[in-house]
């Protein structure tokens, strides 16, 4: 279960507001093609960490669902993975806007841009699975066993196949990703802060839909009573 | 609750600190063009602060509803 506990809450608003002012405050390395939009990083690469993060925390849901079905554990599952795609639409939203003003094309046939694009489609069809199903018993149980199917083939379209051939985006092609700008130790302090804080926002949004599915549950078991 | 809301604000405060440093950033010639007048005429505060007010405004919000379902659960509880 989600920790019941509010200081993590505190914790993602401070350093949300933390990323917003010293992402745009902070020194970074003067780059040439980049120059400014490098600030993008501490705003389109935590998406994608989050998403990651979340739908690895829907896919252990799933696992617990199959295990021992109980509609929360459904709930919970379904609501991770829900935001793990809203933090990956928003992740091609913003990957394509940054790709306009360095690379001159909102979208280009480059492996990592694809990967991401069929790995997004494969959890659309995750939306579109759950709701094809009037039994609620057979939507989760079957929609459990396609989200750790679309784990299993969404992450290495995201993280393995682009780097196994050339690609102009950082982190694929044996590119080594911002590591070099990373290095930068000016950009550290900003972009792992801004990581953990758009990963916990991720968490605070799943959290308030799930518990707004339990009450829901709990008032129809009621009228059932 | 008045002695949390000021460690919170010193806990901002030190993590911003290190921005101030962001000023002494000296705009180089020959290097990559980066937006160094808008940073010498402050015009860049203008800009921060207004995605402070529109990030705080969606939190204020995200805090309300989480509130709003705390107060619900504790009335479904019976």
């Amino acid at each position: 279960m989600f920790l019941k506990t509010n200081w993590w809450k505190a914790g993602a608003v401070l350093l949300l507001i933390y990323t917003a002012i010293a992402g745009l405050l902070m020194p970074v390395p003067r780059l040439a093609i980049l120059n400014e939009s490098i600030r993008n990083l501490y705003f389109h690469v935590p998406m994608w960490f989050g998403m990651t993060i979340i739908l690895a925390t829907s896919v252990y849901y799933s696992i617990r669902y199959l295990r021992t079905p109980t509609p929360q554990l459904d709930i919970l599952s379904h609501e991770s993975a829900k935001t793990g795609i809203y933090m990956g639409i928003v992740g091609l939203a913003t990957g394509s806007i940054w790709a306009r003003y360095t690379w001159g094309t909102w979208w280009t046939n480059d492996p990592k841009l694809n990967g991401a694009a069929i790995a997004m489609l494969i959890y659309g069809a995750y939306l579109v699975l759950r709701s094809s199903f009037q039994d609620e018993q057979q939507r989760a149980r079957i929609s459990a066993i396609y989200n750790i199917f679309a784990f299993a083939a969404a992450m290495p379209l995201f993280f393995i196949l682009p780097r196994l051939t050339d690609s102009l985006h950082p982190g694929a092609g044996g590119n080594p990703a911002f590591a070099k700008y990373d290095l930068d130790s000016n950009m550290r302090l900003v972009f792992y802060p801004a990581v953990i804080s758009w990963t916990l926002l991720a968490f605070w949004i799943t959290q308030v839909a799930c518990r707004f599915a339990f009450l829901k549950l709990k008032v129809y078991e009621k009228q059932l009573a | 609750m008045k002695n949390s809301l000021r460690n919170a604000v010193l806990l901002l405060a030190v993590l911003l600190l290190p921005v101030m440093r962001a000023l002494a950033q000296v705009p180089a010639t020959d290097t990559p063009e980066m937006a160094d007048t808008l940073r010498q005429n402050g015009k860049i505060y203008v800009v921060v602060a207004v995605i402070a007010v529109v990030l705080t405004g969606l939190l204020v919000y995200l805090i309300s509803l989480d509130r709003k379902i705390g107060r619900l659960e504790r009335e479904l509880k019976d």
